[in-house]
């Protein structure tokens, strides 16, 4: 069996940018598996702006942003394979892919990294009544096939969903002839950048009408039109409101689900609120010398974030490596997500061998004016910040220093929550 | 003197300020804003509101059927479907190198198109 | 000598049509398939439980009885001689008090009289013993262990191309609009197309059968098409229980099941309502609701999150309750497959073999000698043990290529649903055939791909790629460089 230092799973921003920062750290041998024809993931269909003003302080497109990432790793003779799916992950971090060429090939990696990055919710999960039409997409298979195989998907277009991938959508399939009728959200708040919203909505003059939803899908070969009603507080629609759209297309936003059968399968836990692994500090699961980045681990809003945090677990799985993968762990705190913190990730920090900081990244479960951020150490507050503004949409993060331990030697879990006064 | 009203959306940050300019002569005043990125959002968007435009073009004979393209620099709002009808018009031949130019001076607007990735010639 | 283009004619290329399509391709006769659809399978028996009753539902000396059991008892054979994929899991039916268990032990002694083998009673606490997930509330259980699963399309489609393979032609996209009594025979007259003459006719047109036999019989029929709702639950649930759960019978049928697919996915549903269209598949919310809360009656900790796809499915319910098969009385050559609702899918193999023998007595047609009794299915590759599967993509390397990443789906099955005996020619024929895009994805990433194979395979171009049968077209057209592309057009 063939053998490598590192194994990463996905050649999209997190993959790339965990195995840069791992031969950064001096691993030479580090392997990424790509399953589509070229590197770069999904970036390569979102050709709108917008990225990298963290990372390279200038404003670039999807594909440009991962083109800096894939002419890194190429500059740094990283090696790849396309068109390479990975079928199983072993705990003992065996990897088995499939490719045209190669067939099926059992690999041994000391240690892996998932980012095989996440997938669009399917209309099945929301249960909408009616047909099953064609002209149904999510945002995302719209997107691919109109930016990259260059195909129109319809004409009048009705989008259910607010996040950023619905509103770019709506502008993208406004500059290439459709009509969008409106784009619906079931929450009484969007989950879009507010600068998504103005120039991709309120630019075409594209009706947003939030706490709305659809309620029955029409036409039994092609989508003839969609019915639309308001909900109440309780999400479920309200009689009497409803309102019908003729529309060929209905393309849905609502939500990105963690990729993670690979995952399960090598038996790594998986949390219930993220749908992705639990980690500690170093990014490493609960699974020895298995590390996740990118939107595997959890939805981000940026791709910045995603280069960030694949940068750090390529750093450790990268040191995990030259420590002939001994463990250096100690003192296993969890931290907790509470009063409207939705989840954190890491959810577990090293306490004796932890970094001078550490990151904690989580989101809140609903929009907030004025609250503060407050992390306590068993029951002791530490910090307190105030936010003017806190949303589901982004993510949010906190610093923990490793010398605020130091009066807190016993302490068994960190509490993030957000607080009125 | 006329005195013209505008509301915006600041979109600095998600607490999106509604923000009522008003302009009276040259003079522009901003209310509704929080901080200071407020007050130069709504300036630049009464006086000259822009947008980057992006797109693609099909490739012929590429290794993928388009390249995503954008514009430059920023362009006129008003002139965004000039630049995409006279963007879909247009097809490119194989390579085209991230950067390269692919329309000279868009619809008039002064600005280049421009390839965002790299599309090799097909095998 | 007989002027007439062919012995007979089935009228639908449902889970009947084929097994007669089957059966009569045993004989030395001209025969022919028409279905208005673009595949075979397209209509009620792509969308129900799935289930190979056991046979203690129908009453006894009826056809159903008699059809079902036969059917159950042929199908482990026939999944081997036509490699579909089916399972003998077993069926329990759910008692929840003292008061139901004379209806129980009725189920019981009627199962027993159908001929149904190794029926048992057993305690609440016996069916929790076998099954974790019961609920608490069940007091007692049917225990029929020959109920079994079954691939709806692979049991199908596997008719289907057997019958094809054995000499019978099928007519796809080809939909029946009148039939005329000939001296001898009929002409089927077919909408848009030439028509179509023939010494006998099969009507198993499903929910549409009544439409059929009314054109040339005085003794009316009257389906009504009842409806039922399902939700599918991801493979994650798929073990939740490992037998079908039914609840016992009431009014409207079967009450809600909760069942493992063959594939390993959870299975609840029907509902059941009578509604007017004959093709009215469309899902409701009321309905969606009711398989969610009364599934929850039988089986505890249902994972409903894991909710993948929801779909509709309509049972073609005759008026009188009871399978119409053979001749029509005042019909002389017109052979009914009528009222065909559950335990219809249970019982095709029987009444394929039923009526096949019917008309090939009336015809005088001998047996073939070459008859093919196998066919092959297409090799699931991800099934296979990875030393089988990577001798097969060494040999055939687009096997080797996955297309869709839920199920598992190499490009190498995509290209055979395409090019085999009556090969796919829309996303949905290939969904049936090898299951791409049935996954938790829905088809979210490998649509495009298998869009593209399909226009490669096929030469049919991008714009012209159905979900199913035409106007169901899955884009719009090319989206840039158009001469007069103006932005904005209506």
């Amino acid at each position: 069996m063939t053998q490598h230092d590192i194994v990463i799973i996905g050649g999209g921003p997190a993959g790339l940018s965990a195995a840069v920062a791992a031969r950064k750290a001096g691993v030479q041998d580090i392997l990424i598996l790509e399953r589509d024809s070229g590197l770069g993931g999904i970036l390569n269909q979102c050709i709108h702006n917008g990225f990298g003003l963290h990372t390279f302080k200038e404003e670039l497109t999807g594909p440009e942003y991962a083109g800096r990432y894939i002419k890194m790793a190429e500059e740094k003779g990283i090696s790849y394979k396309l068109n390479t799916i990975v079928v199983e992950v072993t705990g003992e971090r065996e990897i088995t892919y499939i490719n045209q060429e190669e067939g099926l090939v059992t690999i041994q990696a000391r240690a892996v990294i998932l980012a095989m990055g996440c997938r669009e919710r399917p209309r099945g999960a929301l249960n909408i009544p009616g047909y099953r039409p064609a002209g149904i997409y999510s945002a995302g298979t719209a997107q691919r096939l109109m930016n990259i195989e260059g195909y129109c998907v319809g004409r009048e277009v009705v989008i259910l969903g607010s996040g950023d991938i619905g509103l770019i959508m709506a502008r993208r399939m406004t500059l290439e002839g459709a009509r969008v009728k409106v784009v619906a959200e079931l929450m009484p708040y969007s989950g879009g950048l507010k600068r998504n919203i103005v120039q991709c909505l309120d630019d075409y003059g594209i009706p947003l009408k939030l706490s709305h939803t659809v309620v029955q899908i029409h036409g039994r070969d092609r989508l003839t039109g969609i019915t639309l009603a308001e909900v109440d507080e309780n999400r479920r629609p309200i009689p009497g409101t409803e309102e019908y759209y003729s529309c060929d297309t209905l393309l849905l936003s609502v939500g990105l689900i963690p990729e993670n059968e690979l995952s399960k399968g090598a038996g790594v836990s998986i949390n219930r609120v993220t749908s992705g692994p639990n980690v500690d500090d170093y990014l490493e699961t609960e699974t020895e010398g298995i590390f996740a980045c990118g939107n595997v681990l959890h939805v981000h809003d940026l791709v910045d974030f995603v280069s960030q945090e694949a940068a750090l677990a390529g750093q450790n799985a990268a040191a995990y490596v030259k420590n002939g993968g001994k463990e250096r762990k100690g003192h296993l705190i969890p931290l907790t997500a509470e009063q409207g913190v939705r989840y954190t990730v890491p959810q577990m920090l090293n306490l004796d061998s932890m970094e001078d900081s550490v990151t904690v990244r989580f989101r809140v479960a609903d929009v907030y004016q004025n609250r503060y951020i407050a992390v306590y150490y068993d029951d002791k507050l530490i910090s307190r910040k105030k936010k003017k503004v806190l949303a589901p949409g982004e993510m949010e993060q906190i610093v923990l220093k490793k010398e605020s331990f130091a009066e807190y030697p016993e302490i068994s879990r960190i509490r993030i929550c957000t607080e009125v006064e | 003197m006329e005195m013209e009203k505008k509301n915006l959306i600041c979109i600095g940050c998600p607490l999106g300020c509604p923000l009522a300019v008003t302009v009276d002569g040259g003079q522009v005043t901003v209310s509704g804003n929080t901080c200071p990125r407020g007050d130069a959002y709504a300036r630049k968007e009464i006086s000259n509101p822009t947008r980057i435009v992006t797109s693609s073009i099909p490739v012929e004979n590429g290794a993928l059927a388009r390249v995503s393209v954008k514009t430059e620099r920023d362009i006129p709002k008003g002139k965004i479907f000039e630049v995409m009808k006279e963007i879909r018009s247009r097809r490119v031949a194989a390579p085209v190198e991230t950067g390269q130019v692919l329309i000279e001076n868009c619809a008039g607007t002064g600005v280049n198109i421009i390839a965002t990735k790299t599309v090799n010639r097909r095998l | 000598m007989s002027s007439l283009q062919y012995d007979a004619v089935i009228i639908g290329g449902g889970v009947i049509g084929s097994a007669v399509a089957r059966e009569l391709s045993r004989y030395k006769m001209k025969v022919c398939l028409v279905e208005k659809g673009e595949d075979v399978c397209s209509g009620t028996s792509k969308a129900n439980s799935a289930i190979i009753h056991a046979g203690y539902d129908a009453e006894t000396g009826t056809l159903k009885a008699r059809m079902n059991v036969e059917g159950n008892r042929m199908m482990g054979k026939l999944a081997e001689e036509l490699d579909f994929s089916f399972q003998r899991n077993g069926s329990l039916v759910l008692c929840f008090s003292e008061e139901d268990r004379p209806a129980l032990n009725a189920l019981y002694e009627r199962g027993v009289a159908n001929g149904v083998p190794d029926l048992r009673i057993i305690s609440g606490d016996e069916v929790r013993a076998m099954e974790p997930n019961i609920s608490d509330d069940v007091v007692a259980a049917l225990d029929a262990p020959t109920g079994g699963i079954v691939c709806p399309f692979g049991l199908t489609i596997a008719l289907a191309e057997n019958a094809c393979d054995n000499g019978v032609e099928f007519r796809m996209l080809t939909e029946v609009a009148g039939i005329e009594k000939l001296e001898e025979g009929y002409r089927l007259l077919i909408a848009g197309k030439e028509p179509i003459t023939t010494r006998y006719v099969v009507n198993a047109a499903g929910v549409y059968s009544d439409v059929f036999h009314n054109m040339v019989s005085r003794k009316k029929i009257r389906i009504i098409p009842r409806k039922g709702d399902y939700c599918l639950l991801d493979k994650e649930a798929g073990s939740h229980v490992s037998r079908t759960v039914f609840q016992l019978p009431g009014k409207y049928g079967k009450g809600i099941l909760v069942s493992p697919t063959i594939h390993g996915n959870l299975l609840l549903g029907p509902t059941a309502s009578d509604i007017e269209e004959k093709d009215g598949t469309y899902t409701t919310a009321e309905e969606l609701a009711d398989v969610l809360q009364k599934s929850a009656l039988s089986v505890k900790g249902i994972p409903y999150r894991q909710v993948i796809t929801s779909f509709s499915g309509i049972r073609a319910h005759e008026a009188g309750g009871e399978f119409i098969l053979g001749e029509a009385e005042d019909a002389k050559g017109f052979y009914d497959a009528a009222g065909i609702e559950s335990p219809g899918l249970s019982s095709a193999p029987a009444i394929g073999v039923y009526l096949a023998e019917m008309i090939a007595k009336a015809a005088g047609a001998g047996k073939k000698e070459d008859f093919i009794a196998v066919r092959k299915g297409i090799p699931h590759v991800a099934e296979m043990e990875k030393e089988e599967r990577k001798a097969l993509i060494k040999e055939r390397p687009d096997y080797g290529i996955i297309v869709c990443r839920c199920e598992n789906v190499s490009e190498g099955e995509i290209v055979d649903a395409i090019h085999r005996t009556l090969g796919a020619r829309s996303l949905d024929g290939i969904k049936r055939r090898v299951r791409q895009g049935m996954g938790r994805c829905q088809a979210g990433f490998c649509t495009p791909r298998t869009m593209e194979i399909l226009s490669r395979e096929t030469g049919i171009p991008m714009e012209k790629i159905c979900k199913n049968q035409p106007g169901s077209e899955m884009i719009i057209g090319d989206g840039g460089a158009e001469e007069n592309g103006s932005a904005g057009e209506a």
